[in-house]
């Protein structure tokens, strides 16, 4: 491509590493954006009358197409740094897939056309849409994600043609105990995430002092079902993979041996679980000095535990997205990429995300640069 | 491969791309029609041009909203019902839509923020310049979207790689710069500029009917009939770039368009035709009434008056004077680059260089007719031609009717007195659902006008579907016709609402 090779030269390995990562990282800022999904389920709990509703999906409203947008480009870009994960398990876990684009198809419509005149399903019905959104769109993400841990049941074939070997395609996922907890997680966590974006961004007094006494009952639940996926995570065994031959086999204490061996992500799991019970714990104790900041804590937490999970399925030689019903089947970050030509050019592309960084915070800062209220709502061109 | 689950797939992808493209090509143009008027507004100051600015805003984010709504499953219907596609061109198709995700969806979804709430926020330089981001972003998403679905009609820029069993990306530029590429971009921008225009002629015209907001109504026409005319002049040429690309490259899809049964140098164009119905099973189809233009069809697929058009029968059955070869032996070589990418895979099992080495070989040399090893009757080749031939004629009268649109209204809005000529204000109403229907014919010249192949002479579509049950793709189809219907209906009312409201306090304003 350009003159001088920057990413040409790497090997097909350290390629196929730099596309895990950054995947992983989108997967991270969805699961942190998904703040606006769990904002989605407080309405009705936090807004007890239709102004302080209208404020509470306004100020959701400003950045739900990021999160919409995060969650197309990770689909985007894991189809073209992964192509055999996108064919296996959107075509094979069709049920779950299906069920969670359908949650995010009512959502997109939802802030637009609520307060319209003449909308023909009625504002509750948006709103109803909205809350399926937030419970579904998480609940089955979650789940979705914990299958890179505990598996699924497909066969891929010698020309990579791959089969899900269960009819109930996807369903059978939310059964096992362990993606539940993690579905559950996600859950929870993103309603903390949403209180504490509350916190900074909404100035009315009644929603706020709802929301204060709302995070400990969200909060608690998170930490139960994380501190049970986390658990069961670290004492199962894992899906192991030979680097010579190719092999997949069953290791004892799998991740848990990632995380040794691999001390960096350890730190930033760490360090990410630290910052989201910070986030949680001071404002709870010192409201008035810190309610603002939690966002900022817990948000940095969220994004780097769920990137060190990522790293934790995917790399030290572990199949990410394991078959239980033919190990050999199992894919790894080797045997599902794209070529070393298309991992090249797309890395190209990925130079320009710094870029999109920088132009979102620019106008997300003009933008929001006082938290709303709702005079604010009054002055507006544009209300949902 | 089940056949009805097929069907199905084909029907759910059909169902949400129509409906996608419901939406679509009102973003594409009311973006640019909208960053015309707003650089008017902060040229000149004049209020009057930013409320127009904002009504015709309110309208896009009504649209826009439910275009998001309709993209997100196609994106992901290529993972969940063409798996096996997924695969065999993940390598070079996935890297269209990510950079779509990165390069315009983020741009889009980022200034559009800026657009509906920024008006108190931010200076107005930059207000007009996140406007005309806006349309930008929503301009690159279809450029991307375009450049993978040109290359499943003419593959290039790629080479099948027997140990990965899928085609594998050799030149990132060919793929995006590929004339069939280009030209279905511009084609297809083009054709969302030439409807934004007619709806706003059609909106501005409904409001001079009725005696309301006049100004409001004659600048939007006088801007959206210059808009209209110019663009149509490019849609005429690309449109006529995408015949000859056709062509070019889709022989079969070109006759059956035209239904030409036989081959003919100086070929026609059947300007008007009615096509008899046959229950025949070859799919030749008898015209029961046609009028013809002479010689036209030749220059149109080649720029030469007496060139030769293949028809169907020697596309199907070859014409050793023309060189065509026929569609059996396509097969029958087909065939033999299948079976010898399976003893390839074979030999390297067993570990047998040589032998491996000379399935590849074999594998090579017939790999360009590898999907006719999937059919199983030399008629599967032939494309629906009821369809495909009386949308494209839909089509391109449509875009005639639109010429004479633009040009009528831009001469009464200048001239006379727009309102005294009802018959045209009327038509101008009527209008707005033409240019859906003329819209979504050329995706039915163009989707249906491929089948049997998904990949043009690589994989058919029955080979490209995911392994679900049929019933499995019913549920969906029955799910998403249902709230795509539902979301259609909302779509409308919410529009004509804000139509009859009209301009005050820029539209948004409401109980
Ligand atoms: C307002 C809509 C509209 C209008 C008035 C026209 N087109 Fe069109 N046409 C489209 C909207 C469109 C489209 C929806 O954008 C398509 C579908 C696929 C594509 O590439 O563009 C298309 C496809 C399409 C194709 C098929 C391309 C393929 O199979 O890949 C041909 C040959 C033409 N057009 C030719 C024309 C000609 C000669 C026109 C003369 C006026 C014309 N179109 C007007
Ligand atoms: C079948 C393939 C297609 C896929 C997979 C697809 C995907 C998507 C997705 C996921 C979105 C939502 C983006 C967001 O988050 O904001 C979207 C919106 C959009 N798409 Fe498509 N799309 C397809 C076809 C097309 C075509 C053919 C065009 C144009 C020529 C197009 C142009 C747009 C535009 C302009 C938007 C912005 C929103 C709107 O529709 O109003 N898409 N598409
Ligand atoms: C938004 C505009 C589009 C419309 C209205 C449209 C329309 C259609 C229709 C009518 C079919 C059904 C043909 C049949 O199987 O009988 C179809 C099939 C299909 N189209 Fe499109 N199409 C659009 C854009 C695209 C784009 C941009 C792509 C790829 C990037 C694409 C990929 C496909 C695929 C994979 C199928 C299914 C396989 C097949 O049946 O051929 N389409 N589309």
């Amino acid at each position: 491509m350009g003159g001088h090779a920057m990413f040409e030269n790497l090997s097909h390995f350290a390629l196929q590493q730099y596309w895990w990562i950054i995947i992983s990282l989108l997967a991270s800022f969805l699961v942190f954006l998904l703040f606006v999904q769990g904002g989605q389920t407080l309405i009705y709990r936090l807004g007890r009358n239709e102004t302080e509703r209208s404020l509470i999906i306004n100020v959701l409203g400003r950045k739900w197409e990021f999160t919409f947008t995060t969650l197309v480009t990770f689909g985007g870009a894991f189809f073209a740094s992964f192509p055999l994960f996108y064919s296996t398990s959107f075509g094979g876990a069709y049920w779950v897939w299906m069920l969670i684009l359908f949650a995010f198809v009512i959502q997109a419509v939802s802030y637009e056309y609520r307060k319209k005149p003449n909308n023909f399903l009625g504002s509750r019905t948006y709103e109803t849409f909205l809350l399926v959104n937030g419970a579904l769109g998480t609940i089955l993400l979650g789940t979705a994600v914990s299958t890179f841990f505990t598996g699924s049941q497909f066969s891929v074939n010698v020309n990579n043609f791959s089969q899900w070997e269960t009819p109930t395609h996807g369903l059978e996922a939310a059964l096992n105990v362990q993606n539940l907890s993690l579905g559950l997680a996600v859950f929870f966590l993103s309603r903390v995430l949403a209180i504490l974006y509350f916190f900074k961004n909404i100035d009315n007094e009644e929603i706020i002092k709802r929301a204060r006494k709302q995070l400990l009952y969200d909060a608690i639940p998170f930490v139960v079902f994380f501190l049970t996926f986390t658990v069961m995570l670290l004492l199962k065994n894992g899906f192991a993979v030979d680097p010579v031959s190719g092999v997949v086999s069953m290791e004892p204490y799998k991740y848990l041996h990632n995380l040794i061996q691999m001390p960096v992500v350890l730190i930033l799991f760490l360090l990410g679980v630290v910052l989201v019970l910070l986030g949680i714990i001071r404002p709870v104790l010192y409201f008035t000095r810190s309610g603002d900041k939690g966002i900022w804590a817990a948000g940095i937490g969220t994004v780097l535990t769920v990137f060190s999970l990522f790293l934790t399925a995917g790399f030290n030689n572990t199949a990410y997205y394991p078959s239980t019903f033919d190990l050999q089947s199992s894919l790894t970050i080797r045997n599902s990429s794209s070529s070393h030509y298309t991992l090249t050019a797309m890395s190209y592309v990925s130079l320009l995300v710094p870029f999109v960084l920088a132009y979102i915070v620019y106008t997300w800062r003009a933008i929001n640069r006082k938290k709303i209220d709702a005079g604010e709502l009054e002055d507006e061109g544009h209300v949902y | 491969m089940e056949a009805s689950l097929v069907d199905w797939s084909r029907a759910q992808f059909a169902l949400t791309a129509v409906y996608h493209w419901l939406f679509v090509p009102l973003t594409l143009g009311l973006s640019f029609i909208i960053a015309f008027m707003e650089s008017i507004y902060v040229r000149t100051g004049d209020e009057q041009w930013k409320r127009i600015t904002k009504f015709w805003m309110t309208l896009f984010g009504v649209n826009f909203a439910i275009g998001v709504a309709t993209g997100i499953i196609l994106e992901f219907e290529f993972g969940t019902n063409w798996s096996n596609y997924s695969w065999f061109v993940g390598d070079i198709f996935g890297a269209p839509l990510a950079v779509e995700g990165i390069m315009a969806f983020f741009l889009e979804s980022t200034f559009i923020a800026v657009m509906f709430f920024g008006w108190n926020k931010v200076g107005k330089k930059f207000h007009l310049a996140s406007t005309w981001l806006v349309a930008v972003g929503a301009n690159l998403s279809a450029l991307w979207i375009l450049v993978a679905n040109a290359w499943m009609h003419y593959p290039v820029g790629m080479r099948f790689n027997p140990e990965t069993a899928r085609n594998e990306m050799m030149n990132f530029w060919e793929v995006l710069f590929s004339p069939v590429a280009i030209n279905k971009f511009l084609h297809t921008v083009t054709s969302g500029y030439v409807l934004a225009s007619v709806f706003v002629i059609g909106v501005s015209a409904w409001y001079l009917l009725r005696n309301r907001h006049q100004l409001l109504a004659r600048r939007s026409m006088v801007i959206a009939s210059v808009f209209g005319l110019v663009m149509s002049l490019f849609l005429v040429l690309t449109g006529d770039g995408s015949a000859r690309l056709m062509a070019k490259h889709q022989p079969v899809k070109f006759a059956a368009m035209e239904n030409l049964q036989d081959g003919q140098t100086n070929a026609p164009l059947v300007a008007f035709g009615i096509l008899k119905s046959t229950s025949d099973e070859h799919k030749t189809e008898d015209f029961l009434m046609k009028i013809e233009i002479p010689n036209v069809l030749s220059y149109m697929a080649f720029q030469d008056a007496n060139a030769y058009v293949p028809g169907i029968r020697d596309l199907i059955h070859g014409n050793t004077d023309r060189n065509i070869i026929p569609v059996d032996e396509k097969m029958v070589r087909g065939k033999l680059a299948v079976a010898a990418l399976k003893d390839f895979k074979m030999a390297r099992k067993e570990g047998d260089m040589m032998k491996a080495d000379s399935a590849r070989k074999t594998f090579e040399e017939h790999f360009s007719y590898f999907g006719y090893g999937h059919l199983n009757d030399v008629h599967d080749a032939i494309p629906p031609i009821k369809p495909t031939f009386y949308s494209f004629r839909i089509m391109v009268g449509l875009g005639m009717w639109f010429i004479l649109l633009f040009v009528l209204t831009l001469f009464f809005v200048l001239r006379r007195n727009p309102v005294k000529r009802r018959w045209l204000m009327y038509a101008a109403v009527l209008s707005i659902p033409l240019a859906y229907l003329a819209s979504e014919m050329g995706w039915v010249v163009a989707e249906l006008g491929r089948q049997p192949w998904v990949i043009q002479d690589l994989m058919p579509t029955s080979v490209a579907v995911s392994r679900l049950t049929a019933s499995s793709v019913q549920l969906t189809f029955a799910l998403f016709a249902i709230t795509f219907t539902l979301l259609l209906v909302a779509d409308i009312k919410i529009m004509t609402k804000q139509i009859k409201l009209g301009p005050k306090d820029g539209g948004t304003r409401h109980v």
